[in-house]
Formats: C-alpha cells, sequence, structure tokens
C-alpha cells in the first residue's frame, strides 16, 4: 500500500502536479509560523539575564544550524535510495538539496560570527564547532561543483550521492563536537535528552522559527525539484502538455 | 521487511560498508589529533605540568568569585581560573569581553611567566547553554541563597 503511493508519488508527471499544490500550501503555513516566531521572538520573548537583548540572534542563528544538519541527513537519505532504487525523483531531491543547505550552513556561520564578537569577544575561533561546521560548508560547496562539473545529470548524481554519503560522518562530528573536546562554543540547550535549559517563553518563538525554516526548505526544495525536472524531460511527453497549460 | 532484489541489496551493504569505513577513518584520524582539538587546557593540566611550558596556549575554566584584583593603572587584571579541582592565577592587560565577570566561564591565550602565573594576551568570554528572563535569574538565585542559609 505504501510502496504503491510511493511509486505513484514518484512518477515525474504526479509529482509535478502535486507539488504545484503542495508549496501554495506550505507557503501559507511558512508565512503564518515565521510570523509567529518572529514577533515571539523578538517581541514577546523576554530579555536573557547575561545576555540582554543581543540573545534574540539565536532565532535566526539555531535554527540555520539545525537546518544545516537536517538537509545534510535528507540528502544523504535520498542519495541513498537514488544510488539503491535508481529511483529518478530520488536523485533530483539529492541534488537539489546542496545550494539551499550552503545558504543555511553560511547563516549559521555569520549570525554565530556576529553573535560570538560582542559575547565571547572574537569573530572567529579554530574549536571543534566552528571548524566542523565551516567544513560542512566546503563539503555542500564541492558538492555542487562536483555536480555542475559532470555533464551526464545521471552520472553527476551518483557521484553527488556518493561524495554526500563519505560526508555523512561530519554530522555527527559536528553535533557531539561540544560534548567530545572543550570547544568556546557552548554545548546543546535543546537537541539533548535533558529538558532544554532555556526558559518556555524563549522556547516556543524558537521552535515556531525552526518550524518556518523547515517549510521554507521543503518549498525551496519542491520549487528546484520542479525545475530539474522539467529539464531532465524536456522531450517527454507530459511535460509538453504541462508546457501548453493542458 | 521490504524483499530486496540481490543487485539492490548489493548495493545497500555497499554503500554501508563505505560508511563504515569511513567513519572509522574518520575515528582514527580524530583520535590521533586529539590533543591538537581541545580548544584549551584545564587549570589541572596546568598545576599537573600538561600544559605547555614555554609556548601560547589557551586555559580555559571558570573565574573563582571574588579573585579580580585590579591594582594599578585599572587596565591590568588579576583573577583565578578554577575547574573546580584546581586553581592557576592569571594576569592581563587590556579591554576584557561583556561576559566577564566572577562565576562565568572564560577562555584566556597566554603563557606561564612561573609555574603559578598565567599571563593572558587575549580573554574570551564562554557563555553557558541556559537561557531564561532575569526575573527567573534573581530567582533561582535567591532560591540558592536561601538553601545556603538553611
Amino acid at each position: 500500500m505504501i510502496m504503491k503511493w510511493l511509486h505513484k508519488f514518484s512518477s515525474p508527471p504526479y509529482f509535478y502536479a502535486l507539488s504545484g499544490k503542495l508549496i501554495k500550501w506550505l507557503s501559507v503555513l511558512l508565512v503564518a509560523f515565521l510570523a509567529a516566531g518572529l514577533y515571539g521572538g523578538l517581541v514577546l520573548a523576554p530579555a536573557d539575564y547575561q545576555q540582554g537583548d543581543s540573545f534574540r540572534i539565536i532565532y535566526v542563528h539555531v535554527p540555520a544550524a539545525w537546518m544545516s544538519l537536517f538537509i545534510y541527513m535528507v540528502m544523504a537519505v535520498s542519495g541513498t535510495i537514488a544510488l539503491v532504487w535508481r529511483i529518478k525523483l530520488a536523485e533530483i531531491v539529492s541534488v537539489c538539496s546542496p545550494p539551499i543547505g550552503a545558504g543555511f550552513t553560511f547563516l549559521a556561520l555569520v549570525t554565530g560570527s556576529i553573535w560570538g564578537k560582542p559575547m565571547w569577544g572574537t569573530w572567529w575561533v579554530w574549536d571543534a564547532r566552528l571548524t566542523s561546521e565551516l567544513i560542512l560548508l566546503f563539503l555542500y560547496l564541492g558538492l555542487i561543483g562536483l555536480y555542475t562539473a559532470i555533464e551526464d545529470k545521471r552520472t553527476a548524481s551518483r557521484s553527488v550521492a556518493i561524495l554526500a554519503l563519505v560526508g555523512v560522518v561530519n554530522i555527527p562530528i559536528i553535533h557531539y563536537s561540544v560534548e567530545w573536546w572543550n570547544t568556546l562554543h557552548q554545548g546543546p540547550t535543546v537537541t539533548k535528552f535533558d529538558k532544554p535549559s532555556i526558559h518556555i517563553d524563549m522556547l516556543i518563538p524558537l521552535l515556531n522559527m525552526a518550524i518556518a525554516f523547515k517549510l521554507y526548505f521543503a518549498i525551496a526544495l519542491l520549487m528546484r525539484s520542479r525545475n530539474e525536472l522539467l529539464q531532465r524531460e524536456q522531450n517527454g511527453r507530459w511535460v509538453e502538455e504541462v508546457l501548453e497549460g493542458k | 521487511m521490504i524483499n530486496l532484489k540481490p543487485h539492490r541489496k548489493n548495493r545497500l551493504m555497499l554503500i554501508f560498508a563505505m560508511i563504515l569505513g569511513v567513519s572509522v577513518a574518520a575515528w582514527f584520524g580524530l583520535k590521533a589529533f586529539n590533543e591538537n582539538l581541545m580548544f584549551f587546557f584545564s587549570p589541572s593540566d596546568v598545576v599537573e605540568g600538561k600544559a605547555p611550558q614555554d609556548h601560547l596556549f589557551r586555559l580555559g575554566g571558570m573565574v573563582v568569585k571574588g579573585s579580580v584584583e585590579r591594582p594599578g593603572d585599572g587596565m591590568t587584571v588579576y583573577f583565578v581560573l578554577t575547574d573546580m579541582a584546581k586553581e592557576v592565577k592569571v594576569k592581563y592587560t587590556g579591554i576584557l569581553p561583556d561576559l566577564f565577570r566572577e562565576g562565568q566561564g572564560i577562555v584566556a591565550n597566554g603563557k606561564l611567566e612561573q609555574a603559578d602565573l598565567f599571563v593572558a594576551q587575549e580573554v574570551l568570554a564562554k557563555h553557558d547553554e541556559n537561557y531564561m528572563p532575569p526575573e527567573v535569574a534573581g530567582s533561582l538565585k535567591t532560591a540558592e541563597l536561601k538553601g545556603a542559609k538553611q
């Protein structure tokens, strides 16, 4: 039953039609969560006892950093599916993710740097957390470069999937870097088994922002995938039908 | 479990083998460079002589309450860092980050001048993972004080 549905979903014309509708609904949700998150984070949430209002950059920095890891996992999983089952749509998802992931990683690094200057007293240090996150950015850039360097799209997708799977080892390193080594970056606040060490009034806008960022990723991924699909299937009959507006 | 066709099973196994191989390689690599990946040494490392004697290194710890002194012109600060086991005295001349205060975790970059005096060239504040409004922090403190009195 599930397999049957998956099979149907992964057929290009069906995916194209469904994703077009999905994007509209997801965009409405994105606006709602983003508004709630930003208003909650910048206006409603109380100032921090130590960092005052400066801590509010957390509402961009932390969701962006989570996304940088989350997108990598999406890419690795779809890459595995693409390598094993040779499903076209999985290939497309895994090659459309790196540019979005690189964007979020860059955002996490930049906001972290801006946060670090007033609080730590430095823009950048080579501690394990910051360095491994920088390596993640280079991995994303490498994947983008690899994909554009190979002419045949299907060979390129497979190479991207293999390189993405090699780099997957970096993901637990980033997450646990603050626990395995002494770092300037502090330990996890929310993503741990204990109760989150952030006040509930500050946590709710943070989770809203995290959902908003995930929705943004879903929308951007669907848009990119639709584009890529049309390009790859440009000689297919269904593409002709779509373009003629039937 | 979904039945896999043999050639797909092989590919899946290959992928797992590759991830496993890369993980083992990364583990060995990180293990070998463990020392370099430590961002700072603790006061215990310094007292036990594990920290470098003749070149720059970073020292991390908590500023001991009541240990901050500003003799002379006010630009030079002396304070004691602790990791709750051992203590090291630090001297620093310059501007301290906003978050520097007693009881705060900090990382200082510098050199051991004598066996028990660390001269810092740079002081970075390390903030913790707790975020709360000032009222909550205040009531936590009073609760702590009450607890200490009883």
